[in-house]
């Protein structure tokens, strides 16, 4: 995530200012505001935070995948920005260049059609290869991902797979082209803790194997001290702390991280649950002022409740720059 | 799935078996000189003793329903009173006509209220969608009759007035004879049925469309990079069959009777016309062939229903 100029031939993705938001009969609802992120080759950026913060959101908008959305900003990929690429543009690039793992595989595979079959139509979307020959890679995608039989399992529907291997034939169809950004949606939530880990090693093996990019979306602090190298911090829309895993995890800055890492369980570095920040989840309706955690921080000053800090970097870190949200941890490193 | 086909066409049969006997109770079983009917009022005593002899009226009950079950099980639905026919004669000189009628009819609806389902679920609250939710309405509030009426005043009566004989109703030609005739003097019939029972297809695989395209698999679908085309006809309306099967299942009953419906506004030689005319008649014997005949029809009907409910679904499949 460094800013300077000679690192930025290997930026692969860079996202700046973004902004989704949406019309809601409530007012308009700002899922994402103001994230900025970089994505360097062969290198896994963590995106934490806890349910509604915009995860999702914020990967999914830069390729197309949200719809009745206003989004704004920049995201840079191969040179182009694919904000404003149309969508043929950005089909062709869906798949090879960026592909996606989402958070629940039971329900991410068509229910009708074979596992194989799903594998097959991703890779001939995008190259022109005959049937027999995608059904062979499809095997061979399946057998890299650890599916035993693979050669019997791809004609297999869905439901005759369990949760684990679904989301291991996910992956398979993600790693498909070798594309050169993977975004993991959660990819371990719905699974139990020993699948957890088993598809966590699997992606650091295609990450070593192949180079990919990874973005790795979680709520869970455990899976991000695994896998990534460099962490974002969001909350309400906002990405509140910016930092380098063993910064953050060192030394958390923002009080809203610091809730986040006293909340979790520290035998079982794959635990979840890091809900137990007290208080309610912030609204995203446009309007609030200040800063969005103020209301459940317990460290807040009466100015948080008025102006929202910037994402400022702090000088102490020097030339890795972490960044924090918050009036407090923006004080201290005054000279 | 083999056992269930079973238990499924055991059911059927029993279902055909109640139809039957109910028919038998309603004309037989209850107090009605059926000689009568048929010597017509000025018989004699004698007449009517022969009559009831030669029908077996003069047996006990129990004894004619023995009988009429047997004759039933060899395919002998019995001769009408009236011309004295065979009525499988009738039946299979009528069929072929409510059969063009009914298959063409189905084919059409499905295609239209499919189609317009998915165009209009395909940009939801956009323009096309509500002129298609309008369209789906007005017809689906109609009755048939009104339909085929109003079909045949624009698209018969106004043309023959200019001296045109676009689609005229009341004549048949067998789709052996002459494909183009054929498909001529039904394409009106068609489209009564079509646009009545379309229009609530329609609405279906509109609702289904777009519960399909909010799943998660639509979005993996939209992220493998396939193009909208093939997301909406290849993952969304292959979700959405089901739900249509299943309507078509129920509607297949319904159909035959918007055919009898249709024969008689259209005047098709089908059994939908001579069942009516049977009816005015007391023709029992055709009355009660072709009852069963539409109850076993529709019975098996639904049993493919089932079969293609195997095909489109692999959790059916076990
Ligand atoms: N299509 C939409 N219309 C309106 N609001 C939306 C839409 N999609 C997402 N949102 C809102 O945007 C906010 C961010 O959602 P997002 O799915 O990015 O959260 P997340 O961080 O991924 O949460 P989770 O951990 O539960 O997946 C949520 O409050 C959500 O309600
Ligand atoms: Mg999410």
């Amino acid at each position: 995530m460094s800013m300077t100029a000679t690192d930025s031939e290997h930026v692969l993705l860079d996202v700046r200012d973004l902004n989704v938001s949406f019309d809601s009969p409530d007012g308009v609802v700002e899922a994402v505001r103001n994230v900025s992120f970089k994505l360097d080759q062969g290198r896994t950026l963590g995106i934490v935070g806890e349910s509604g913060s915009g995860k999702s959101v914020s990967t999914q908008s830069i390729v197309g995948l949200v719809q009745g959305a206003r989004i704004s900003g920049q995201a840079r990929f191969d040179g182009r920005d694919l904000l404003m690429l149309a969508q043929p543009e950005l089909r062709a690039i869906r798949g090879p260049g960026i592909a996606m793992i989402f958070q629940n595989p039971m329900s991410c595979l068509h229910p009708l059609y074979p596992v194989g079959w799903q594998i097959m139509e991703m890779i001939r979307a995008h190259q022109s290869v005959s049937r027999s020959q995608a059904r062979l890679r499809a095997i061979e995608l399946l057998g890299q991902v650890g599916i035993p039989r693979p050669d019997v399992r791809v004609d297999d529907y869905p439901h005759q797979y369990s949760g684990g291997m679904l989301q291991r034939a996910m992956i398979a169809m993600a790693i498909a082209l070798n594309p050169r950004v993977l975004i993991a949606d959660e990819p371990t939530t719905a699974l139990d803790v020993t699948v957890q880990a088993q598809i966590l090693r699997l992606l650091r093996h295609i990450q070593e194997q192949f180079g990919t990019a990874i973005i790795m979306i979680t709520h869970d602090l455990g899976v991000v001290s695994e896998i990534a190298d460099d962490v974002m911090v969001m909350y309400a829309g906002r990405a509140m702390e910016q930092a380098s895993r063993e910064a953050l995890l060192r030394r958390p800055r923002h009080p809203y991280t610091q809730g986040l890492l006293r909340s979790r369980p520290q035998a079982d570095s794959l635990g979840r649950a890091l809900t137990s920040i007290p208080g309610q989840p912030p609204s995203l309706i446009a309007g609030a002022r200040g800063c969005p955690f103020q209301p459940r921080c317990t460290q807040a000053i009466s100015r948080c409740a008025t102006d929202m800090p910037p994402l400022a970097v702090l000088a102490a870190d020097g030339n890795d720059p972490h960044r924090s949200a918050c009036w407090l941890t923006q004080a201290e490193d005054a000279p | 799935m083999i056992a269930y086909l079973l238990r499924r066409a055991a059911w059927g049969a029993l279902v055909v078996w109640l139809v039957a006997t109910l028919v038998f109770v309603v004309y037989f079983a209850v107090p009605r000189d059926v000689a009568r009917l048929i010597a017509g009022r000025q018989a004699s005593e004698e007449t009517l003793a022969v009559v009831r002899a030669r029908l077996g009226l003069d047996q006990p009950l129990i004894v004619q329903y023995g009988r009429y079950l047997g004759r039933l099980t060899k395919g002998d639905l019995g001769e009408s009173f009236i011309t004295q026919e065979p009525v499988t004669t009738i039946i299979a000189r009528d069929i072929p006509v409510t059969a063009s009628l009914a298959i063409g009819g189905a084919a059409l609806w499905l295609l239209l209220g499919i189609s317009a389902g998915v165009v209009a679920a395909a940009r939801p609250r956009s323009r096309i969608d509500r002129a298609i939710t309008a369209v789906a309405l007005f017809f689906y509030s109609m009755p048939s009759f009104l339909v085929g009426q109003l079909l045949l005043f624009f698209l018969f009566f106004q043309f023959y007035l200019a001296g045109i004989e676009l689609f005229p109703p009341g004549s048949y030609v067998p789709l052996s004879e002459d494909p183009l005739q054929w498909m001529r003097f039904l394409i009106l019939p068609w489209l009564t049925i079509a646009l009545v029972t379309g229009a609530i297809y329609a609405r279906l695989t509109r609702g289904a469309m777009l519960e399909a395209l909010g799943e998660d698999y639509i979005r993996t679908a939209r992220a493998k990079g396939l193009s909208e085309r093939r997301v909406i006809l290849r993952h969304a309306l292959r979700s959405s069959l089901s739900p249509v099967v299943t309507q078509f299942g129920i509607d297949i009953g319904s159909l035959l009777g918007g055919a009898i419906v249709t024969e008689v506004v259209f005047g098709l030689p089908g059994l939908g016309r001579e069942v009516v005319q049977a009816i005015l008649k007391q023709d029992l014997p055709v009355i009660i062939g072709v009852t069963i005949l539409s109850s076993a029809l529709v019975v098996g009907a639904n049993l493919l229903v089932d079969l293609l409910h195997a095909a489109l679904d692999p959790r059916v499949r076990v």
